[in-house]
């Protein structure tokens, strides 16, 4: 079963149910891969510490044109839908950071001027902690466009019986990049006004997507029960509530979080796997 | 000879508006004749990106040889500065202010960028 862990609000506990619901399902002898698709920030090895065997630079290609083949007629930056060519005084500027990579130019090019050459946007790394694979994204500092490199990794394939898909948060592309594909998700939220703010968001998003979804209320108690009570009026499943723990947050600022809050909550790792296998009709021992 | 100005409305009465790429709008005001064209800037306000260089291009494609606005980013300005559009920048007023402080050799010009992508 592939379980994408995503978010609309940051920091609501995304990486800390990845790494939570890896290492539990491990603990049971269950094979796991874990992905880290937050590639602008990835942090799942600062808890994992994996071994890392080995890492690969993923590129897109971006267009360059032969000024002596150019004639300046256009039809580069009519075909970008992301306006990242303009012709000015006949001479086309490609601004690369905002290329989508398309090579739609490169096609409609009448006089065959552009070609593509690789640009660097990021890596990928490869390891193991114990029974977990990991493989993990990381984008260069600077690069604005990350869904091929989430894409990149989520193509990446370890024979496993669960993969927990460390998504990114927010609403747009690449969070579309990491989940893409998988069996469920699973969205964490506090129940705090803003995280529901941002919960509904990423429920509209995902309903779209017609995965098998349910929701896991994260620091339960801090707020209110205003994530509840929409979570039962849009029918959607609440998984599990972790109860807030002040225990828990120092040993997430000592980087230490990981063992202790499988122990803390193992009950309710336990009602979050049997929901999602109830949501999805998927039983780890089904799996190839 | 034609400056184009960043505008919150069709008037010169109107604020200069201090974004450049998401303005409301640009007057095209024809120093010699005295004469008012407004362009509309709706499509390169709702871009997803890019809407600087998209609104550059509207202000190299009306001919005007000056741009007076708040800031510009470096997209919008490697694409003024191909096509030879000088930029002056100005904040709180409006746009008959703007023309006249223009002719009057008071308003600052920039060589680079003043502010970075998405201020």
């Amino acid at each position: 079963m592939k379980i994408a862990v995503a978010s609309g609000k940051g920091g609501t506990g995304k990486t800390t149910l990845s790494l939570a619901l890896a290492g539990y399902l491990a603990n049971r002898g269950y094979r796991v891969s874990l992905m880290d698709c937050d590639v602008e920030e990835p942090n799942v090895n600062l808890f994992l510490k994996a071994n890392i065997r080995a890492v690969e630079q993923v590129s897109v290609p971006i267009p360059v044109v032969d000024g002596d083949k150019c004639t300046g007629c256009g039809l580069c930056e009519r075909i970008c839908a992301f306006n990242a060519i303009a012709v000015v005084s006949g001479k086309p500027l490609i601004f690369k950071d905002i290329c989508h990579s398309c090579g739609g130019c490169m096609l409609v090019c009448p006089e065959r001027a552009i070609r593509e050459v690789p640009k660097e946007i990021g890596d990928i790394e490869e390891g193991s902690a114990g029974a977990i694979s990991y493989i993990g994204g990381r984008l260069r500092v600077g690069e604005a466009i990350s869904p091929p490199l989430i894409g990149a990794v989520r193509k990446h394939y370890a024979d496993s019986h669960y993969t927990v898909i460390d998504a990114p948060p927010g609403t747009s592309c690449p969070v579309m990049a990491a989940v893409r594909g998988c069996d469920a998700i699973v969205l964490v939220t506090e129940p705090t006004p803003f995280g529901l703010n941002d919960l509904k968001l990423a429920v509209e998003t995902m309903k779209r997507l017609d995965y098998p979804l349910g929701v896991v209320i994260n620091r339960a108690g801090m707020g209110d029960d205003g994530v509840e009570r929409y979570c039962a009026e849009e029918g959607i499943s609440v998984l599990a509530s972790l109860a807030h723990s002040r225990e828990i947050a120092e040993k997430y600022a000592a980087g230490e979080v990981v063992e202790e809050f499988i122990r803390f909550f193992d009950g309710e790792l336990g009602e979050i796997v049997s929901g999602l296998e109830r949501l999805t009709g998927i039983r780890a021992v089904e799996v190839k | 000879m034609k400056i184009a100005l960043s505008a919150e409305g069709n008037g010169l009465d109107y604020k200069i508006d201090e974004r450049f790429g998401r303005s409301l709008g640009f007057i095209i005001y024809d120093l010699d004749q005295e004469s008012l064209e407004h362009v509309e800037n709706r499509q390169n306000r709702e871009a997803a990106q890019g809407a600087g260089i998209q609104a550059a291009r509207t202000i190299v494609d009306s001919g005007a040889s000056v741009l007076v606005t708040g800031h510009v980013g470096p997209k919008a300005f490697a694409v003024l500065k191909t096509a030879g559009v000088e930029i002056y920048t100005v904040t709180g007023a409006t746009v008959r202010e703007g023309i006249e402080r223009y002719r009057e050799g008071v308003l600052k010009r920039i060589d680079s960028a003043d502010v970075e992508g998405h201020w």
